[in-house]
């Protein structure tokens, strides 16, 4: 067991864990926090993905230790009150989702590329994006739902 | 995208585009999937699997595992009823109540690698994983049989002692469980009246479904005997008829909560760890969540079938088809039920054929139980078909095209399983595709080639309920019992919104648990904007019926007098002094009125064939010679759609589902290793489209509303997946001059196939020399 201290979606939280806990356990399971999903366990498909400071990390693979004195934000952390982060409202205004489960991780990991590059190409949105599966919509919505944000446009 | 306008010009709501009521729950993370449920005191339930593919279970010893602190409960098979062997007609499947209930825990024996055996339940996951690895199973293994070949040989190991079939009688066991057949006409004659007759074979790979989100749900049992079970499941009613079957319990007695669901594609159409869940929580007093692994999703879920298919057609010089002969056999997994008879309906009903043989057979095999997969059995089927239809047209030198459009199915047309045609869109499908920009433009490039393929898939009615509720505010809610898989919330509130006059915002859409509404049957089939579609316009037209009721009261006239347009309700005015209200209005003096209004419906659409579908699809391919790596250049696919009630959202199923076709036609395989053990359990080594594999997936829709529904409504959820494979092979052809006939078309086959092709071409010039 150790104890860790992280800073998640801005709050300060203390808790004891099993040194083998792995990220996405601690999220889900410890504290509650279910946005984040687990599509694969093996890192493959980017449901997972959550920022460690700053960086993207698919938290199936990571352990909770290494998050020990750090940040993660995660999907519930994006929207500041009741404004959404401009890449949420562009999912949705684009349609860059159906079921909505691979979403989270689309978003994360589209948030750490637009903090890295305010203005990808679209061959480099893809390049980025090529670690988060999505089964239901094609990829093509969501590629134009990242640019639109990216362009900061809200309607279609 | 291109949207070929036929139908709803006449529309205020359908046809447009608002932004889905579900979306901003799925954005912030709070949208509640089946993983997601965590209650007070709740347990967690892990399943053991079997390592065999074929096995007799001798024994089952779990003390070890039980006094292991934090172990609640154990259960094997033991714990379940034996249940009832007959098929049932169960939704819109015949299941064998039996058989369901030995593949959700092995009785006696296991039958392919990862049947469940046993299922724990502790005090936290990890521990319930620790138990699994202390129960001791005896197995005395068997010879396994992986494939439909190897089953149907005289003398192979059978893996159901007491499956029978008609042909080969009541003394004989066997591994084929049905023999499907449909003829038409002279066989042997249309074949003597073709120029060209061309017979070729094929095999296609197990493949999965691929939803991101695994399997989970929460069981809770009350010392009454009730119990409510939350789980991912595409039919909420489904899953309560199936469940209470196999546990033995009054089906009255079991509420499902549907929750978000994370993809299915008719792969949550049955029930996994719902009766583990609830057979734990009863065992225990405690809520039991069981969440399946991705690696137990993709060894012991069902994934579709393997197929392996003889086709032969005749044509004339001129094109016309004069007789098509089909032979498949579908491997359903472990327990008979493979796709085989949608399968051999859907063959090669888009074409109008004079004489006809289709056999079909459904075999098991010791691979996982097969499940329904977006416009199940018709993929696999139509790679043989349409493949040969395209070296048709090269022999007889006429475009694929003009070929599948000479001989396209229309009005009027009678299907080979004999129901006749309504209204549909096959031709003009085709003529869309023939018309495109993308099929008129010139592909040029060393290994590059185009292909074209079209596919058929009739779509479900079946049954459905809905309520609509008037507030005291003038807004609505609509309830239904359909789960959204692919934002059918939305084009619920629309129906009802272009019926009631109100606008979209004021409509709220709400999926109900099994106690809450109305029987509702599956999520599949592409009928949830069909069928439920068409009882929300008739639970909204219920409402309107009441509106006129209440106004006409008010204005002490009758009910035919009063006319209701756009949310304005008002006097016909050549009969009475000019009268109007608006429903806000109303709904304001409901308390006056005779109170709330509430309309219902429930519809019976009758089953397969309530919206048939078409879809025709050209890829641009470009294969690496080095590697045998396809890339996808272009694809646009054309699909008959009915009336768009969401453009937007139909567009998405039609990329999404073409998405899944490319998956299946160039990587997606179930590996088996000698002795049936699932080699590639992971998406590292399942692999599936990557936005890097896909070029952004262009769209025509063509709308020829369906006679049959209200709105002109046809499903649009699953035909996209069938053309292609059929036309990504015929691509293949055009790049490289080699003809794929199994899939996937991997590097390693293609490079195979390659090679093969170059050396008989060196072979040839060597003897011409
Ligand atoms: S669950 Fe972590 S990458 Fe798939
Ligand atoms: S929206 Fe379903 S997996 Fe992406």
């Amino acid at each position: 067991m150790k104890n860790i201290q992280v800073r998640v979606n801005g709050h300060p939280v203390a808790r004891e864990i099993p040194d083998h806990r792995l990220l996405v356990d601690f999220l889900r399971y410890d504290l509650g926090l279910t946005g984040t999903k687990e599509g694969c366990s093996v890192g493959v498909c980017g449901a997972c993905t959550v920022l460690l400071n700053g960086q993207p990390v698919s938290s199936c693979l990571a352990l909770a230790v290494m998050a020990d004195g750090g940040e993660v934000t995660t999907i519930e952390g994006l929207a500041e009150g009741d404004r959404l982060h401009p890449l949420q409202q562009a999912f949705i205004d684009y349609g860059g989702f159906q079921c909505g489960v691979c979403t989270p991780g689309q978003i994360m990991a589209s948030k750490a590329l637009l903090d890295a590059n305010p203005h990808p190409t679209p061959a480099q949105i893809k390049e980025w994006m090529m670690g988060n599966l999505c089964r239901c919509t094609g990829y093509y919505k969501i590629i134009e739902a990242i640019q639109a944000a990216a362009a900061e446009k809200t309607e279609p | 995208m291109a949207v070929k306008k036929e139908a709803h010009h006449k529309y205020r709501v359908v046809g447009t585009r608002p932004i889905r009521p579900d979306g901003i729950e799925k954005v912030t993370g709070r949208a509640l999937y089946g993983a997601d449920y965590y209650f007070p005191g709740m347990l967690f339930g892990k399943i053991l699997r079997s390592p065999y593919a074929h096995a007799r279970i001798k024994s089952i010893k779990f003390d070890k595992a039980l006094k292991l602190p934090g172990v609640r409960a154990i259960v094997t098979a033991d714990d379940l009823p034996e249940a009832d062997r007959k098929p049932q007609q169960m939704g819109e499947q015949q299941v064998s109540p039996y058989y369901l209930s030995c593949n959700v825990l092995a009785r006696g024996k296991v039958l392919y690698d990862g049947h469940p055996v046993a299922a724990v339940a502790a005090t936290s996951p990890h521990i319930a994983e620790e138990a699994l690895r202390l129960i001791e199973v005896d197995y005395e293994p068997l010879e396994p049989v992986m494939t439909a070949d190897e089953a149907m040989k005289p003398g192979a190991p059978i893996l159901i002692d007491d499956l029978r079939n008609q042909e080969e009688g009541p003394d004989q066991p066997t591994n084929v469980a049905t023999h499907l057949q449909f003829k038409r006409g002279d066989l042997a004659a249309g074949f003597d009246a073709a120029d060209c007759v061309i017979e070729r074979e094929f095999r296609t790979a197990t493949v999965h479904q691929g939803y991101i989100e695994p399997h989970a749900s929460v069981g809770i049992w009350n010392p009454d005997g009730h119990a409510t079970v939350y789980t991912c499941t595409q039919g909420s009613f489904t899953v309560r008829t199936l469940a209470t079957k196999v546990l033995g319990m009054p089906e009255g007695n079991l509420k499902v909560v549907p929750s978000e669901i994370g993809g299915g594609f008719g792969g949550k159409t049955t029930i996994y760890c719902e009766p583990i869940a609830l057979l734990l929580a009863k065992k225990t007093g405690h809520p039991v969540k069981v969440t399946m692994s991705r690696s137990e999703v993709l060894r012991a879920t069902g994934p579709t079938s393997g197929i392996h298919e003889r086709v032969k057609i005749g044509v004339t010089k001129e094109g016309r088809i004069t007789a098509a002969q089909v032979w498949m056999a579908y491997e359903a997994g472990a327990f008979p039920g493979s796709p085989m008879a949608p399968g051999a309906m859907t063959v090669i009903t888009s074409y109008d054929i004079p004489n006809l043989l289709i056999d079909g057979y459904d075999v098991v095999v010791n691979r996982p139980k097969t499940c329904a997969y977006r416009a199940p059995g018709a993929t696999a089927a139509a790679f043989g078909v349409e493949t040969v239809l395209d070296e048709l047209a090269e022999q007889i030198g006429i475009d694929p095209l003009d070929l599948r459009i000479m001989n396209g199915a229309h009005e009027g047309t009678q299907q080979p399983f004999g129901p006749v045609f309504k209204r549909i869109g096959f031709i003009e499908t085709c003529e869309a595709l023939k018309a495109s920009e993308h099929y008129n433009s010139k592909l040029t490039g060393a290994n590059r080639g185009r292909g074209v393929a079209a596919g058929f898939w009739f779509n479900a009615g079946f049954q459905s309920s809905a309520s609509v509720y008037v507030n005291q505010d003038g807004t609505a809610s609509v309830v239904t019992g359909s789960v959204d898989i692919g934002g059918s919330r939305a084009s619920m509130a629309m129906i009802a919104a272009e019926v009631l006059g109100l606008p979209i915002d004021e409509v709220r859409p709400v999926v109900a648990d099994t106690d809450s509404i109305g029987y509702t049957d599956v999520t599949a089939g592409s009928r949830v904007t069909f069928a439920t579609g068409m009882a929300v316009y008739n639970a909204a037209q219920d409402v309107v019926r009441q509106l006129k009721e209440r106004a006409a009261k008010m204005w002490e006239c009758t009910p035919d007098d009063v006319e209701f347009d756009n949310g304005v309700l008002r006097t016909r005015g050549d009969v009475l002094q000019p009268q109007q209200l608006t429903l806000k209005e109303l709904a304001a003096r409901f308390i006056r009125t005779g109170g709330p209004v509430v309309g219902r419906a429930s519809v019976s659409t009758g089953g397969a064939g309530a919206g048939p579908a078409f879809a025709a699809i050209c890829v641009d391919v470009e294969v690496d010679p080095d590697t045998g790596k396809v890339q996808i250049l272009r694809v646009t696919i054309a699909q008959d759609v009915g009336t768009a009630i969401h453009p937007s959202y139909v567009e998405g199923q039609l990329q999404g589902g073409t998405a899944q076709g490319i998956g299946w036609a160039l990587n997606e395989e179930y590996v088996y290793d000698s002795k049936g053990v699932l080699r590639n359990t992971g998406l590292l080594d399942y692999r599936m489209p990557t936005c890097l594999d896909l070029p952004a997936i262009e769209t025509i829709l063509v709308e020829v509303p369906n006679p049959t529904h209200p709105l002109g409504v046809r499903g649009v959820g699953e035909v996209s997946i069938v053309p292609p494979p059929a036309a990504i092979a015929n691509a293949i052809y055009r790049a490289t001059g080699v003809r794929m006939r199994e899939l996937p078309m991997s590097p390693p086959r293609l490079m195979k196939a390659l090679q093969e092709h170059r050396n008989s071409r060196e072979g040839q010039a060597a003897a011409g020399r």
